[in-house]
């Protein structure tokens, strides 16, 4: 060090110099020695990063095009008025009023559309028939669907087969689905009309209520299978696999370790499938009824949703079929509600 | 830059190149809708006619459009004049005749010719067609198209195994025949189906040829205050015959749902009588093995009834209130082209409908049409509408439930066949809940009578 040069910067590749001395002699020491220069950049970084961090919690990311958002939103909206609000509102327009099936003639009518509905024991009938309906589809696919995910999550032979291919069924249209079962259920000529050569008589749909109402109800829960597999096997695959090994460990069996560590694991995605099924059982039947059955023989396969259509579209009642459905509409609500009030209760969310 | 204004003057030389190409200005003819509610085959016939139509003339077009099939042409026009988009001319059902009447949503087609000066000699209508559609003063509302009427088809071959040349002309003969033609070997003698469809052969094709009423009101005709009578008539008897004729095997319920149509049961030879629409004459003919030997015949009736005129079935056509009378025109046009003799001759040969005048059936039996087959047969319909005069109960039907009644009807049939409920208890739970589905509709009518 050359005392005599002038004020002394320390370069940057010096290495450091402790201290330096200016031309009027007064001695800077180095403020990494000193360091309180470390320190108030450290503090300021600190606190910058304090700062930051609580300014990062008063100051929020503003996405400062208000208008871009709602835009997005605007065509969703559009779809839901469109297609849920709109039809919904005139539906209790139409319940509430007596409907000429030409228009005019909205005589307002109050409840009496309603006690009509709600008096008639053909419409209990129904109610009756839809929640049996929903119940055995629902526990049937779910329960095929529960085996086959489990298995499949124990990556036995052929798993990326079934998960490609299991889903397939959920895409076929309801309708398309129903002619397939009624070439593949009829008594003469289907798959099953070697039952009949045995027993003559013994599977007849078309006469027979329950083994019509068995039918839709096979073919219903043929196609929800492949969804609900599909939502199981991915909340399987988030079980962490530490859980299941240390049930190996523990001396359970796969079966043991099934009923009581994944499934239970499980119950939020089967209470969801459960709420979504039993929705979708009570509307999206209608394709398979009206193909497959017309919802009979006498009755027996009459849907809320098919008496609804048949009762609107081919009685002409509008003010009948508008009370049916907001009555529909009433009961899926309350179904839901009671699953998440009564059944949510018992789901491990962790 | 160069980019758009290369564009602009591509669009701009196709549209002069358009321009160019379109043919000079004509007057153009003036369009208007028919909406129907036939498919397939029949569908293709109909299109055929209107194409006729149009190459006939250049004054008018007609847009025929099909709505797949009877039930969904009507919920269509409804939906559509409700958005006053409806078609000038529509295809209505038998069944929704007392619909149409109290919709006042029609121009009836007798003030249609009148306004646009066609003189149409309304009484060559064959009464039991005419009756159908007419108002009370006998003014008919909507134009016959697609009439048919219920035949016995029976099997020949099979008939004469059991040495017989000539078909059942009673229910008691049949009941014999059936019992005959099982001992010889035929697994199948009487095929039908027990669905709301069935009701027109079955129940109200019986009542009328018998004379029996379907409803009070005769058959609705004077009042909208009606309530069934198919649980009081004959026709429990004739249920309860069926049920017994089921169990004992000589009836076997045939559906489509089921495997096969009776229809096709009886053209495959499966089943050896079957009761059907005269519609299907040409169907049957056309499926049927070549060396099968098959015949019409008139429905049989009950020993101790005089016979009386079949209902006519099928479709008619109506004209809608809230068009151009431009379009009016034209539908007028278009219904005066459709009686002529010619086109009642094309559309029998094409499908197996039957003309409505009296003068184009004589047209076509002076042609030899019913000589020969695959036409030899269709005369029995005819010749079962045009039976006597139409008395009250044989003009038609004209509930605005009729829908509903032929799906009580049906539930209860099957619960019969099912042996869940007894004839009797059947047809009187259908009838409580006709009634019921009655009473709705005259609150829903409240003021209107039927003109």
């Amino acid at each position: 060090m050359n005392p005599a040069a002038g004020p002394h910067v320390i370069p940057a590749n010096a290495g450091i110099h402790l201290a330096s001395v200016s031309a009027s002699g007064a001695v800077k020491i180095d403020p990494r020695l000193r360091g309180d220069d470390v320190a108030p950049a450290a503090r300021a970084g600190r606190k910058r990063r304090v700062r930051g961090a609580a300014a990062s919690t008063r100051k929020r990311a503003v996405f400062g095009n208000k208008w871009l958002g709602f835009a997005f939103a605007v065509p969703q909206l559009l779809l839901i008025f469109t297609f849920f609000y709109w039809p919904a509102s005139q539906a209790l327009y139409w319940a509430f009023t007596l409907q000429g099936p030409w228009g005019g003639g909205n005589q307002f009518v109050g409840l009496d559309n309603i006690k009509a509905v709600v008096t008639d024991p053909v419409y209990w009938d129904s109610v009756v028939r839809s929640l049996i309906f929903a119940g055995l589809s629902t526990g049937l696919s779910m329960a095929i669907a529960l085996v086959l995910a489990l298995l499949v999550d124990r990556e036995l032979a052929g798993n990326r087969i079934y998960r490609s291919v299991l889903v397939w069924p959920y895409a076929i249209a309801a309708p398309a689905l129903g002619l397939a079962f009624r070439f593949m259920l009829a008594p003469q000529a289907g798959v099953l009309a070697f039952v009949n050569h045995i027993w003559p008589g013994i599977w007849d749909p078309t006469l027979n209520g329950n083994e019509a109402l068995g039918a839709i109800i096979f073919a219903f829960a043929w196609k929800y299978v492949g969804y609900n597999f599909i939502f199981m096997l991915a909340a399987l695959q988030g079980i962490p696999r530490s859980l299941l090994e240390a049930g190996a460990m523990d001396g359970a069996r796969p079966l043991r370790r099934m009923i009581d560590i994944q499934v239970p694991l499980l119950t939020p995605t089967l209470f969801f499938l459960l709420v979504l099924n039993i929705t979708d059982s009570f509307q999206d039947s209608f394709g398979i009824v009206d193909i497959m059955t017309g919802g009979g023989p006498a009755r027996a396969t009459n849907l809320m949703v098919y008496k609804i259509y048949f009762d609107g579209f081919k009685g002409l009642d509008y003010s009948g079929a508008a009370a049916q459905s907001i009555i529909l509409m009433l009961l899926v609500v309350g179904l839901t509600f009671i699953q998440f009030r009564f059944i949510e209760r018992r789901v491990h969310y962790n | 830059m160069l980019h758009s204004s290369r564009l602009f003057a591509t669009v701009a030389v196709g549209l002069l190149g358009f321009a160019l190409a379109a043919p000079a200005a004509v007057a153009d003819p003036v369009k208007f809708d028919f909406w129907y509610g036939l498919s397939g085959d029949l569908s293709n016939v109909v299109q055929q006619m209107c194409s006729n139509f149009n190459k006939s003339q250049s004054d008018y077009q007609i847009v025929c459009t099909s709505q797949t099939d009877y039930d969904t042409n009507l919920q269509n026009t409804i939906a559509a004049f409700r958005a006053n988009k409806q078609p000038t001319i529509t295809q209505i059902y038998d069944i929704g005749t007392a619909t149409m009447l109290l919709s006042g949503a029609v121009l009836p087609v007798y003030q249609l010719m009148a306004d646009n000066g066609y003189k149409v000699n309304w009484d060559d209508y064959i009464p039991g067609v005419k009756l159908y559609y007419a108002s009370s003063k006998g003014d008919l509302w909507s134009m016959p198209f697609n009439s048919s009427t219920a035949v016995l088809y029976w099997n020949v071959d099979a008939f004469k195994k059991i040495g017989k040349d000539a078909a059942p002309k009673t229910w008691e003969e049949m009941a014999e025949d059936m019992k005959a033609l099982k001992a010889a070997g035929y697994d199948c003698p009487l095929a039908t189906d027990i669905t709301n469809n069935e009701s027109w052969e079955l129940m109200e094709q019986f009542s009328a040829i018998h004379n029996l009423p379907i409803s009070t009101e005769n058959d609705g005709y004077d009042g909208l205050d009606a309530k069934v009578m198919f649980n009081q008539t004959k026709f429990v008897q004739m249920a309860q015959d069926l049920k017994d004729w089921y169990d004992q095997g000589l009836v076997k319920i045939k559906d489509a749902k089921a495997g096969e149509s009776y229809e096709a049961a009886f053209a495959d030879g499966h089943c050896q009588m079957t009761l059907d629409s005269i519609g299907d004459h040409g169907t049957i003919g056309k499926t049927a093995a070549p060396d099968m030997h098959w015949a019409t015949a008139e429905l049989p009736m009950f020993a101790g009834f005089e016979r009386h005129n079949s209902i006519v079935g099928g479709a008619s056509l109506w004209v809608l209130n809230g068009k151009s009378d431009a379009e009016y025109k034209g539908a007028a046009a278009f219904l005066n082209w459709l009686s002529q003799p010619q086109q009642a001759l094309f559309w029998s040969t094409e499908t197996g409908y039957i003309p409505v005048t009296k003068s184009g059936y004589d047209f076509m039996v002076k042609s030899g049409f019913y000589d020969k087959p695959p036409f030899k047969g269709r005369e029995v319909a005819v010749e079962s509408l045009s039976e006597g005069t139409p008395t009250p109960l044989t003009r038609g039907i004209r509930l605005t439930v009729m829908p509903q009644i032929r799906q009580e009807w049906g539930n209860a049939m099957q619960a019969i066949f099912a042996g869940q409920i007894s004839v009797q208890a059947g047809l009187d739970q259908a009838a409580q809940r006709s009634d019921a589905d009655l009473a709705k509709a005259a609150a829903q009518y409240q003021g209107k009578t039927l003109p």
